[in-house]
């Protein structure tokens, strides 16, 4: 790691803690939420066991809310990724084929790691292959794939011409109504 | 007939253990966790572009004029950061859950993976996880993605793109995972 001045190595190193603090907590919950756990990831994606869209739709519910109510009272900066339809597609395709033939997702992949799957070895393996595989194309996939249809830091409300705070309190309530109704429907 | 039985029995998620905990307290945490990681950290929660990190810094150690020309480590030069240590962190936490709540599995075959492609499969899994690992690394940073980047953090600021891949997750995956399980 470099470092210009002291004063930012503190900084950095006080971000680099943090970030393994967070990260204990995201894996903590994860493992208990089972999604290190084969058969619950596989599950989702065979459309028998929901507890991964569970998981999903409630961080993206509690997340949301807060997240945009801080950023309303100044004191979080969004991080919007880009949108850029073409290599959103694709590269989710991708990703999808790619989940279900591993059934661990990269941060699930530490998580199953982490309580002794260890099959999840080779999906870091291949995950590190992919990636370096990933950057050998960057400059090709840069001036194609990743310019199409690229509308910058679009938000569904920006999309629908609704202002933010009403879109933000119709969707909580449409994503808690959807959580209700898979809680009904669904066996686990 | 009560062998095929027990297959098909063995191959339905439902028939193994659920979570610990619920979906939607672990979900909520979730979500108050990526308030404090927004807070203190001034940075969304993503898992992949570790992997990339790792990547990069291993084919520096192959090849640094190499690796260093390729246009995403141009961008993104491998180094140690909060991304990565987030990483570490998980594989400890779930480690410490595991662990505390008697869940440690020590296991190179899932068992319902065994149930449906046998107990000695392991060369089938190894190509599977490695090939799955493969795709899901360059869908990631193709798609600019995981299922945390964009599957919870890119979600929960309602960002189109993050909102189109996880559809196309999905969208992948439902039909391989069925491909694989004969559905």
């Amino acid at each position: 790691m470099k470092s210009t001045n002291s004063g930012k190595v503190s900084g950095a190193g006080r971000q680099l803690l943090l970030g393994l603090v967070f990260g204990g907590i995201f894996g903590f919950l994860l493992q208990k939420g089972g999604v290190g756990k084969y058969h619950i990831l596989i599950g989702q994606l065979l459309l028998r066991d929901f507890t991964v869209a569970k998981v999903m739709g409630t961080a993206i519910v509690v997340g949301m809310l807060g997240v945009f109510v801080m950023h309303w009272m100044g004191v979080v900066k969004l991080h919007i990724k880009a949108t850029r339809i073409g290599a959103n597609t694709i590269g989710g395709l991708i990703f999808g084929a790619g989940f279900a033939l591993s059934a661990y997702c990269p941060g699930t992949n530490m998580t199953a790691l982490g309580q002794g799957n260890l099959d999840a070895l080779f999906v870091v393996a291949g995950m590190l292959a992919g990636s370096y595989l990933y950057a050998e194309v960057s400059g090709l996939t840069k001036g194609s794939i990743e310019k199409w249809g690229n509308r910058g830091e679009l938000t569904l409300p920006d999309l629908l011409s609704i202002p933010r705070k009403p879109f933000v309190a119709m969707f909580a309530v449409a994503i808690v109504a959807g959580l209700v109704a898979l809680a009904k429907l669904t066996i686990r | 007939m009560i062998s095929l039985l027990a297959v098909t029995t063995a191959t339905d998620p439902l028939s193994y253990a659920g979570p610990a905990w619920s979906p939607y307290v672990v979900g909520a945490l979730i979500g108050v966790l990526s308030w404090l990681t927004f807070y203190f950290s001034d940075k969304a929660i993503g898992a992949s572009s570790a992997y990339a990190n790792v990547a990069g810094a291993i084919g520096r150690l192959v090849s640094r004029r190499h690796t260093d020309s390729l246009d995403y480590f141009k961008n993104n030069p491998p180094k140690l950061n909060w991304e990565l240590t987030l990483v570490i962190g998980v594989l400890i936490g779930s480690f410490v859950a595991a662990w505390t709540g008697h869940e440690m599995t020590g296991e190179w075959l899932p068992p319902m993976w065994q149930a449906r492609f046998g107990a000695n499969s392991y060369i089938l899994r190894m190509i599977a996880a490695f090939a799955g690992g493969l795709l899901m690394a360059f869908g990631a940073r193709l798609g600019g993605g995981c299922t945390s980047g964009h599957g919870i953090s890119g979600t929960l600021q309602l960002s189109v793109g993050s909102w189109i891949a996880v559809v196309c997750f999905f969208l992948g995956g439902i039909p391989v995972a069925m491909l694989l399980f004969g559905i």
